[in-house]
């Protein structure tokens, strides 16, 4: 693999860029692999990834039923942050946002990392009351946040209108270490780790049985023939359910569609990241200028990966009260995706019923912000059988009632 | 849009005029049950990429609970029918063998 650098773009500037080579092999599948991935988005990309560099396992294959980062790493909001109230959740997710912090220079790969902040708005009593509990357990946890009071979210995000009619700002929490990423580069730059690493990504292959004997895993089958391997990692988000089904086990999950736009875009207005939970509805600016706005979830299941109309219209209505300027803001883009519901809105990372056979899923509505301590932790659990990372995390934890509950700490999808 | 026909007053409701409830059919499992059983009950759910029945509530509406048969890959809605039954009505079961064969929810088929 060529290594990105200014030079190597000086050195094609000169030669008409007809140096470039693929990011990563087109490869058919072999026979067998060490250990097969499922799923070729940021997730089972990262893990294939860690895989490789923290354990030397390289005879890997990740296998894709659609195309590269093309489900929810490349319809999520980009958000990062690791604010969360209960350990585990904030030691998984902030050793992602510590990893995504190098990750540009450790996959020789502009993820454009941008830490620019991001505040949580309290716009009830209740929220500052949950919010100055969070700061406290981040100080515990080693997670740099504070709450603050209005006057510094003016200062922070001008555009903000504190007294709104309905819910007026009356703090934050704030983190100024998190921010945003280029999320399709996020999956670019593992892919080409990973086939720098001799790793083989199969796009366009769905699976369509897991092959199992004896209660062990065996491999899988798919539109490109069966495929045998030692350990097998199911890590595909929305069709955690479909794929569990064939491995013949069951997940407490619920697939629901979860949608966001962007407006056209605008000179720089904000340069922070802001999450409005109560009125349901966030928004940051990107670096073309457009404003990136994601709101909540459906309520019910659905594999479409589209939107309905009147949740776009709640959460717009919600942010045109908290930023009266972008009130006439046309919409540029609209999508959904498929969001993996738990009900303690944790993930599950963990072994299953079947041996060999482990599952990352349930990051619901927040899986971006984690890619990076998802794989670090879910290859560790492949490879070893166990991760410090994950331990709190497996699917055993709604029988014995150890719920990781954030979605009443966080009061909403998070 | 999701249009649902309440059964009961028989309006043509829209998503917005609807609450979602969530799996149809559940069994309870209380005290006494085994750990699976009430682990089932109380987690594990159905998350069909297709035929799925499920509860809604007419909440903007007459306020009553019924169940509904939906895809959820397409959205198409195949019948409402009333709350106080533990399992789709025949007619209904004929409509989608006939749209989608091969179909299976839980023991249904």
């Amino acid at each position: 693999m060529k290594r990105y650098s200014a030079f190597a773009v000086a050195r094609e500037a000169v030669r008409y860029h007809s140096g470039w080579e693929r990011a990563w092999r087109k490869v058919e599948p072999k026979k067998r692999y060490d250990v097969i991935i499922v799923g070729a988005g940021g997730h089972g990309l990262a893990t294939a990834y860690y895989l490789g560099k923290n354990f030397g396992i390289t005879n890997v294959a990740v296998i894709e039923k659609g195309w590269l980062g093309g489900g929810n790493t490349g319809r999520n909001t980009t958000i990062i942050r690791s604010n969360y109230l209960q350990d585990p959740s904030a030691a998984i997710y902030e050793k992602a946002r510590s990893l995504y912090e190098t990750l540009s220079q450790d996959l020789n790969y502009n993820i454009m990392f941008s830490p620019r902040g991001v505040m949580m708005l309290a716009q009830t009593e209740h929220e500052i009351r949950g919010y100055r509990r969070t700061a406290h357990a981040n100080r515990l946890q080693g997670v740099d946040t504070q709450f603050i009071g209005p006057a510094r979210v003016k200062e922070l995000c001008p555009i903000i209108e504190l007294k709104g009619p309905r819910y007026p700002v009356l703090g934050a929490l704030w983190q100024p270490r998190g921010g945003t990423a280029r999320h399709d580069a996020v999956a670019w730059g593992y892919a080409r780790a990973c086939s720098d690493m001799g790793m083989d990504i199969i796009q366009k292959c769905e699976v369509t049985a897991v092959r199992q004997s004896g209660g062990k895993v065996t491999g899988v089958t798919t539109t490109k023939g069966d495929i045998d391997c030692d350990k097998l990692g199911i890590v595909v988000a929305g069709h955690s359910g479909v794929l569990a089904e064939m491995a013949g086990f069951r997940l407490p999950i619920e697939s629901v569609a979860l949608q966001a736009l962007v407006s056209e875009p605008i000179k720089p207005v904000m340069d922070v990241v802001v999450m409005a939970n109560t009125v349901h509805g966030y928004m940051s600016q990107s670096d073309k200028g457009e404003m990136v706005i994601g709101g909540g979830a459906d309520g019910y299941n659905n594999y479409t990966q589209r939107g309905s109309f009147h949740h776009v219209e709640e959460t717009v209505r919600a942010l045109i009260e908290t930023f009266p300027m972008i009130s006439r803001l046309k919409m540029l883009r609209w999508w959904g995706g498929i969001v993996d519901m738990t009900g303690d809105r944790s993930p599950i990372l963990s072994k299953t019923p079947l041996e060999n056979c482990f599952i990352n899923c349930g990051w619901g509505t927040g899986g971006f912000k984690a890619i990076p301590g998802s794989g670090w932790g879910m290859a560790e659990l492949v490879a070893k059988g166990h991760s410090p990372l994950t331990a709190e995390f497996g699917l055993n934890r709604f029988r014995e009632g150890r719920f990781i509950d954030e979605s009443v700490a966080a009061g909403v999808a998070h | 849009m999701l249009l649902l026909t309440c059964p009961y007053c028989g309006v043509d409701a829209e998503e917005t005029e609807l609450h979602a409830g969530g799996e149809a059919h559940l069994k309870r499992f209380g005290p006494g049950a085994s750990d699976e059983d009430f682990t089932a009950y109380l987690f594990h759910r159905e998350n069909p990429k297709g035929v799925h029945f499920e509860r809604w509530r007419h909440a903007n509406g007459c306020g009553k609970w019924f169940h509904a048969a939906r895809c959820t890959n397409t959205l198409e809605v195949f019948g409402t029918y009333k709350a106080q039954t533990t399992e789709p009505p025949k007619d209904l079961l004929d409509t989608i063998r006939a749209k989608r064969p091969g179909f299976r929810w839980r023991d249904l088929a």
